[in-house]
């Protein structure tokens, strides 16, 4: 009998290993092989003319330099300002569309375009809205009193910054929404009847029973969140290419335009490098973070 | 009951919506209004909000300006529809393993996997290329469809495993009582149950890749003819006369046909994610 469940076992092991080598042997030629090679790139002083290894050269040389501080710092400002935001929208959007009002079914529709479309159509529709000449947000301001004159939202560092930021929002906050709505409805209703027989009211029923019960997906969420709004290219690309003046060049554009357009390969493989040392830190840090709070809110 | 709401609240309720809705939907009622302005009062300045001559004669010129229009939104529609299925093939076994099996290295294989979504095509760009230009896959449809598939393939497993986890364990051990085979069991019993699950991650795999084509597509395709979306309308913004109204109403025709299939979906797709797609 024992003999018995241990082949069981094992050959349980082997049909396992066969059903997940397919996307692992995808998954190693396509990111891990490529990811090795950036490795091995990110020692090299490499062009389009050849490669010669040069040590932790391109490793000192951002260290030192001011403008890669710069870069960072500006990178995780873009990451938890954005993913912050994301959060918020998305919360009270979730809890609009779980409200028990009519239309919401259409509501709910209403807010899926930015996440189902190419990132980069609605980019093109952001890039009008901020023109100062032609655009709605800039005219607006004009007929309200609010600007003195056409203002050029993309052509000024901090605006720059800012309206990108927004779009980032734009497109991040219906996904969130969508997925915290999902997590509001798994909640059981009997939490809420039985709060509100005792009288609950609706803020104190949100705050002790909603918010506590979908920590879990809103944990999850944030850090999912956090890593595609670290590397999020498109928009940032679309909208400035990193400009005006670098003020919107986060890690992943620095990478992009220095490995691309620059063909400074090794230097762009040293940048990308990074990246995963600082989003692996981060994430193991959350980790951390998220264990104490699922202990905190007796979730396993 | 409990659900009832007083007028003033439902009137708050109702404003909230509105100002939310509003943000979510801006840019396309900008793009809706730029094309239907002729192009000489496009650039008009102040800006008016309504002009007297709106039109929708850019729909029909954009045709002619932008050739391949068609060939952009079938290639969008093509390259996310195989990077669905394709990323489903690699997602379902491996996902029910997760759900089911114990093996040896399971969290570890697992951990890989999540590990994964921290590195987006950007980062690897370079070795990326050069991985595809090895194969002998630049400049064709498989150049945009495997890196695809490889960054979407960890969210699938994540999304499809918790679906998995929720099917009751019993009616698998009465297949196997019954003597039916694994793989058999996994045909016949888990993957017809699972069939709402599945269709969630499809669509949720669909999205990423319809929405996400435009690095893969400038970077590793240089073939016009193959171009999605994104990446062939992005060719004209570089433009030096760009006829703008054109460009915004061929944007918003290129993603009518994935937006009609969105509103018959979106009920399955809330649906679905409530029925535990998310919930651990």
């Amino acid at each position: 009998m024992a003999e018995r469940t241990g082949r069981r076992k094992l050959s349980e092991a082997w049909f396992a290993w066969m059903l997940v080598a397919p996307a692992i042997l995808f998954i190693a030629v396509i990111v891990a092989w490529p990811l090795a090679e950036t490795i091995r790139l990110s020692f090299m002083e490499a062009d389009l003319g050849g490669e010669e290894f040069v040590g932790t050269a391109n490793y000192t040389d951002l260290l030192d330099s001011r403008n890669f501080h710069e870069t960072v710092v500006r990178t995780f400002y873009w990451m938890f300002l954005s993913v912050g935001l994301k959060l918020i929208l998305g919360l009270i959007g979730a809890t609009l569309l779980n409200a028990a009002i009519p239309g919401r079914a259409l509501f709910r529709v209403l807010v899926m375009p930015p996440w189902v479309i190419p990132i980069a159509i609605g980019c093109i529709g952001w890039l009008w809205l901020y023109n100062g000449y032609f655009g709605l947000l800039s005219g607006l301001g004009q007929r309200l009193g609010i600007l003195d004159g056409p203002f050029e939202f993309l052509a000024y560092k901090q605006s720059a910054f800012y309206s990108a930021i927004v779009t980032d929002v734009w497109v991040g906050t219906p996904m969130v929404t969508l997925f915290l709505l999902a997590a509001m409805q798994g909640v059981s209703r009997d939490l809420y009847e039985a709060a509100w027989v005792d009288g609950a009211g609706r803020w104190y029923r949100f705050r002790r029973i909603t918010i506590p019960q979908i920590m879990p997906v809103i944990v999850s969420m944030a850090l999912l969140s956090a890593i595609w709004t670290f590397n999020s290219f498109e928009i940032i690309w679309i909208l400035t290419e990193g400009g005006p003046r670098g003020a919107t060049t986060t890690l992943i554009v620095d990478t992009y335009k220095t490995a691309i357009s620059n063909y400074k390969f090794g230097e762009g493989a040293a940048r990308a490098v990074i990246i995963v040392i600082l989003l692996a830190l981060f994430s193991l840090i959350y980790l951390f973070f998220l264990n104490k709070v699922n202990r905190k809110y007796g979730v396993k | 009951m409990m659900d009832r709401y007083t007028i003033p609240q439902k009137i708050g309720l109702y404003i909230a919506v509105a100002i939310f809705l509003t943000f979510i939907l801006l840019p396309f009622f900008e793009m809706f209004m730029a094309s239907l302005r002729p192009l000489e009062h496009l650039f008009r300045s102040p800006y008016q909000f309504w002009s007297e001559d709106f039109s929708f004669q850019a729909y029909s010129d954009m045709w002619e300006t932008v050739p391949l229009l068609g060939r952009y939104i079938f290639n969008s529609i093509y390259i996310a529809s195989m990077v669905t299925a394709i990323t489903m093939a690699f997602v379902v076994p491996a996902a029910y393993a997760f759900a089911r099996m114990d093996f040896p290295m399971k969290s570890a294989t697992l951990g890989i996997f999540l590990a994964v979504n921290m590195f987006t095509g950007a980062v690897l760009l370079i070795p990326l290329y050069r991985v595809l230009r090895t194969l002998g896959l630049l400049n064709t449809y498989w150049a945009m469809i495997v890196p695809g598939v490889a960054f979407l393939i960890p969210t699938g497993i994540w999304l499809l495993r918790s679906y998995l986890e929720k099917i009751p364990r019993e009616l698998e051990e009465a297949a196997y009582v019954d003597g039916a085979s694994r793989l058999y069991t996994l045909r016949r019993v888990v993957l017809p149950l699972a069939v709402p699950g599945l269709i969630v991650v499809g669509v949720a795999v669909f999205i990423g890749a319809y929405a996400q084509q435009f690095l893969f597509a400038i970077t590793f395709n240089q073939t016009r003819e193959l171009q999605p979306l994104p990446a062939g309308l992005y060719e004209f913004i570089g433009y030096q006369s760009v006829t703008w109204n054109e460009m915004m109403a061929a944007a918003l025709v290129g993603v009518l046909p994935v937006m009609v299939i969105f509103l018959f979906l979106q009920k399955y797709l809330v649906a679905g994610l409530t029925a535990g797609a998310v919930k651990e």
